[in-house]
Order: structure tokens, then sequence, then C-alpha cells
């Protein structure tokens, strides 16, 4: 007699908990994404096999490009409350007696790397847009009879010390110019680098011997 | 589905307004359907966007006269002088320009064949220890946190007595390429010590003679 009773309610699945995590997750996400920021030179970095990451904040980050060109650029501490580049512009145009205007030192923290001698600065920051911003990379002068580059890194560790420095040269950026920041850089006291690398692991065992 | 159900509200309105009498269900597929768009994005962009660093710490600058400068064996000096086309010379020990005969230079490349066996053949004795650590925490016969792990590491090869003293010198027109290249290198074969080095003018004599020679055929280089 005892029949087995079927469910009579349709199969319909409660989606509410799902979506809400997914909207957790989402949220989380775009809360903790860090976007690259957009660069002003395309840098294909040789690979390693180094598995450390960079540091979050407090970087100097020196690039040299596939032409040979240094660019320089450093963040603006752990949050945009530290106002770093804003101190380190305005002490390097005190240094060179350039007035830097409150708009222009805001729009230089929003900036990123520049490879460009202090005097352009000013058109730099003042550019229309990207293009022409772009198109002013011309090379931060870094020899022995007007150093910026020295001076840049200077101010940089006199507002804060603990910088680390980050060498990210291209691949076929001739090391007689990488070579040349690096010497610049120990004249600075620097003798700890992180060359940034793309991740390539290789595995060598003893019986490669 | 991910759905709103709302109470349909105007049930005991007296049949005067009839506009809200049916139900106000919201889809909300798509909605969902870009939250998950987006959330596959995040997820995909936060993991990658890390780049990886090679740490390399140089001797700090020291004084010509410097009464505390490290001595090394000369023997277990092993010179590479990177040179252009992804080409490596390397010879033992040091070029001393009083003496007769100058050492010879060998040409290698960055090859698993070239300069990996020539380091690992030299390092061997390290380079079995770490290898043989890294062996164990993998099969699980020692159990050790990660730090301690590189603690060891670090022991070995400070304690290194045999391994070789690596000094690299870059030759004109090298790519920044081959000066990361070959620090890998030093790390994949963990050679305890090893420097970057301005490369002197003996050697920069040597290269150019090297290249000489083989250009004119005639092999070796003495």
């Amino acid at each position: 007699m005892g029949k087995i009773k079927m469910a009579k309610n349709p199969p319909k699945i409660d989606m509410t908990p799902m979506v809400d995590l997914f909207f957790l997750l989402l949220i989380f996400f775009i809360l903790t994404a860090t976007f690259r920021p957009q660069e002003a030179v395309a840098v294909d970095t040789p690979s390693s096999n180094s598995n450390t990451t960079t540091p979050e904040s407090h970087v100097i980050t020196l690039t040299v490009s596939k032409d040979n060109l240094v660019f320089f650029n450093i963040d603006n501490g752990t949050d945009s409350s530290e106002h770093l580049r804003a101190k380190v512009l305005q002490a390097m145009g005190s240094q060179y007696s350039i007035r830097f205007t409150p708009a222009e030192i805001k729009r230089f923290e929003a900036l990123n790397s520049f490879s460009l001698p202090i005097a352009k600065m000013k058109d730099w920051l003042d550019a229309k847009d990207a293009k022409t911003r772009d198109a002013m990379h011309t090379g931060l002068p870094m020899d022995s009879t007007d150093n910026q580059l020295l001076m840049w890194i200077r101010f940089a560790r006199q507002y804060y010390p603990d910088f680390e420095v980050a060498l990210k040269g291209d691949r076929d950026a001739d090391y007689k110019e990488v070579k040349k920041v690096i010497d610049i850089l120990q004249d600075n006291n620097v003798n700890k680098f992180n060359l940034t690398t793309n991740l390539e692991a290789d595995k060598v065992t003893l019986d490669n011997i | 589905m991910a759905e709103i159900i709302q109470n349909e509200g105007g049930g005991k309105q007296k049949g005067k307004r009839r506009i809200k009498r049916h139900s106000t269900h919201i889809d909300m597929t798509p909605m969902v359907d870009l939250a998950c768009l987006l959330l596959t994005f995040f997820m995909l962009t936060t993991a990658f966007s890390k780049a990886k660093v090679m740490e390399i710490i140089l001797p700090e600058r020291t004084q010509e006269d410097d009464k505390n400068r490290p001595q090394v064996d000369d023997s277990k000096v092993l010179n590479l002088i990177l040179v252009d086309n992804d080409k490596i010379l390397w010879y033992n020990g040091l070029a001393d320009p009083t003496k007769a005969s100058l050492p010879p230079l060998v040409e290698t490349d960055f090859s698993a064949d070239g300069i990996r066996k020539i380091l690992l053949q030299r390092n061997r004795d390290l380079f079995a220890k770490i290898d043989g650590l890294n062996n164990d925490i993998i099969t699980g016969k020692i159990k050790l946190p990660r730090d301690s792990v590189d603690a060891r590491i670090v022991n070995f090869k400070r304690g290194d007595k045999l391994g070789p003293v690596v000094l690299i010198k870059a030759h004109d027109n090298v790519k920044y390429k081959n000066v990361v290249d070959i620090i890998d290198e030093m790390s994949i074969t963990n050679i305890a010590s090893y420097a970057l080095v301005d490369i002197n003018h003996v050697e920069n004599k040597m290269v150019s003679n090297y290249f000489a020679a083989t250009s004119s055929g005639a092999g070796s280089n003495k």
C-alpha cells in the first residue's frame, strides 16, 4: 500500500546565497585590485626563475627602455596622504629654481614615470594629453656635469630613506646604460637592487652535470 | 532563479485601481551574469598583475687601498666575460699582465649545456647539498618551515669552501638581458659568491685578441 510519494513542488534551487557570495567576492576583488598604472614606455623585461614579488610601496622604479632612455618614477607612499611625489618635486624645483604651481604638483602626483630634464618638467605637466606627454621623453640628464637622476634619487631618499630600488630594464637595453644607472645608485649608497623580471621556472638537477 | 518576489500590495483595494495586478518579478539574471563576469575579470587581473623581482646586492664601494678588502684565492676565481651575440668567454684565475702568458679564454653560451654545465661542475659540492635538502623537503623526509630551509641554505653557502668565486664582467655592447640571465644562472646553480665587476683593460685586450684569433681562423688564443 505504501506508495512512494514524490515531491510535488518543482525542484527550484534558491540561488540567492550564491549571488550574495558573488557580490561579496566581487566587492572584495574590486577593492583589493591594484591596477597597473599606464607606463610611459613599454618594457619587455628579461626572465628569471626568481619568485620574489615587488614591494608594495616606497619603490623608486628606474626603467631603462629599449632605446636606452632612463625613466624615473617613485610612488606616492603607502597611501596618498604621504605626498612623497609632491615633496620630491618641490625639492627638485627649489634645487633648480623652478616654481611649480599647486595644480602642477597635483598633476605630477597623479602621473607616472618620466624621462626628461627638470627644465622641461613644467611643459610636461602642462601638456594637454598623454600623447604629447609621451613625445616629450627625451632622456633624463645623468652625466657628470648635470646629474639630475642623482638629484632625484637623493631627494627621494631624503624624504624616505628606506626606498627600495627596482631596476626595470628592457631585455634589449644596453648594459652600459644600466651600468650607468647602477653606478649612480651606488654613488647614493644604494647597494641593494630589485631587478624586475618575468618568472620563468627553470629546474636543474644533478643529472645536468 | 534569483529574483525579488514582491507581494501584491493592492489585494484588498476595492477594485478601482487595477494597474498593480500583475506581479512585479524582476528578472535578475542579467545582473547576476554581469556580476559573474566582473568577478572573473577581477580575480584574473589581480592574480597576475604582480611583477617578479630578482634581488641583487652589490658590494659596497671601497677605496683602492682598503685593507679590509676580502682576499680570494686566485685558483677559485672564475671570470665570465659577457660579450655580444649572447656569448660568454671564461677563464680561471687572475689575468696578470706581468706574467708571461695570460690565461686562455674559452667560449661558451647561455644554453643548459653551456655555462650552466661549467658552473655546476665547479659548484657540484654545494649544489648537491642544497639539492639534497630540497629533495628531502619535497619527499617529506625532513619537515621544516620555509624560513629554516632558507636559513640552512644560507648556512650551506656560507660554509662552502670548494665552490668558485664568480666574477661577472660585461664587455661593450652587451644587452641587459644577458646580465640578468647570468645572474639568474648563478641562482639556479646555487653559486655562493658572485659579483658584478667592471671589466679591466687586460681583459678587454684578451677579448679583442680572442676575436682577432678566431676571425683569422687561428683557432686557439694564447
